[in-house]
């Protein structure tokens, strides 16, 4: 699925960075019913990480109260050029991934 | 006395051209953007934060994929959509010569799958209909909105001027009642803005996805307790094409952020 990841290209060493990320994704609760009274299975995200040249740097679970599409801002100090690696793991085997790279001077 | 009465009169007459009698002056338009908080105006700012920007890239995505049996994709035809796109949306809806009348920018993608890639059509508020259109539209992200200057559509601007002053629903208000008279108020503690479409498709934090100037027309139809017209009504279309010559001169802004 599509996703919008905010990473500074450049930064200085031992400088501290704000990494956004926003995936699409439905966010259906579990708790809904339709029309004709039958309940909407659940199809959320439960996790998201993100790791910075192969170390995990932050990780959140997810829960049937977060909106659809949903925004994650997380700080981390730069230490390294290299890659941050994201991924949102979900219901029904769902899986996305996405990366950014930095250089760090 | 008289006399100077109607002298009065015909000054005041003179003196407001072509504005009819609670209709907002060019200078005092405001987008929808200008009734919003800090916090949803920095959401709508920021590509990497307004969740309109996922559909634009699918979108984008879109646009190039090969579809329906002609098996050709949009840009095989339109090329680069940064270029042959830009200022596009914002002269929506416009005339078509083979319908006789004016169609929406939903309605145009439509026409251009069934008439150029004899694919099928996406049905109204589909996500692909929706990423298609909110792509080509933000390729006219700051461009002032003209439509309705075409002289082929001034029946169906005169034909949505009327349906917005007309009063309907069990609540018998008009479009112009709220958006005309009463905008900067509050209805329950929402502001209620001039009604004016920059920036559709639009991601509505309340519907949590993106969804068309229809969709927005239908939900203040069924607030009022009316009956509301289906997706791609004539009336729903000739509303819509009053609503973008009533916001001449604005820039659009899809895709946009509204609570």
């Amino acid at each position: 699925m599509a996703a919008l990841i905010n990473v500074p290209a450049k930064a200085k060493r031992g400088d501290v960075i704000e990494i956004r990320t926003l995936t699409s994704h439905i966010m259906e609760t579990g708790f809904r019913h339709t029309a004709d009274g039958r309940l909407v299975p659940r199809d959320i995200i439960t996790s998201f990480t993100c790791r910075y040249n192969g170390t995990e740097i932050f990780r959140a679970d997810l829960f049937p109260a977060i909106a659809a599409n949903p925004y994650l801002s997380f700080f981390t100090v730069a230490k390294e050029s290299g890659k941050f690696e994201f991924e949102w793991t979900g219901d029904n085997g769902y899986s996305s991934t996405a990366s950014a790279s930095i250089t760090v001077e | 006395m008289n006399f100077w009465r109607a002298i009065a009169v015909a000054t005041l007459l003179a003196a407001a051209p072509a504005l009819l009698a609670g209709e907002i002056a060019p200078e005092a338009r405001r987008s929808g953007y200008a009734f919003m908080g800090p916090d949803t105006r920095a959401m709508q700012d920021d590509d990497t934060s307004n969740p309109g920007m996922l559909f634009v890239l699918d979108g984008e995505t879109l646009w190039t994929k090969k579809t329906g049996s002609a098996e050709k994709a949009c840009a095989d035809c339109h090329g680069d959509a940064r270029g042959s796109m830009q200022g596009v949306a914002a002269r929506y809806p416009a005339f078509d010569k083979t319908q006789g009348r004016p169609v929406t920018l939903d309605q145009r993608i439509n026409l251009c799958r069934a008439n150029h890639q004899q694919a099928t059509p996406l049905p109204y508020e589909s996500r692909d209909l929706l990423a298609l259109s909110a792509f080509v539209a933000h390729q006219s992200r700051g461009v002032a909105i003209t439509a309705g200057e075409d002289p082929q559509v001034k029946p169906f601007v005169e034909q949505g001027r009327d349906l917005f002053m007309q009063r309907e629903g069990q609540l018998n208000l008009a479009c112009t009642n709220c958006h005309d008279d009463n905008f900067d108020k509050h209805l329950a503690g929402a502001p209620i803005t001039q009604g004016q479409p920059t920036g559709y498709p639009l991601y509505r934090l309340e519907w949590q996805t993106l969804g068309s100037l229809e969709r927005r027309l239908r939900s203040c139809m069924s607030g009022v307790r009316a009956q509301a017209y289906d997706y791609g009504a004539p009336e729903l279309v000739a509303l819509e094409l009053f609503l973008m010559s009533r916001a001449r001169g604005l820039p659009m802004e899809t895709p946009a952020v509204r609570p």
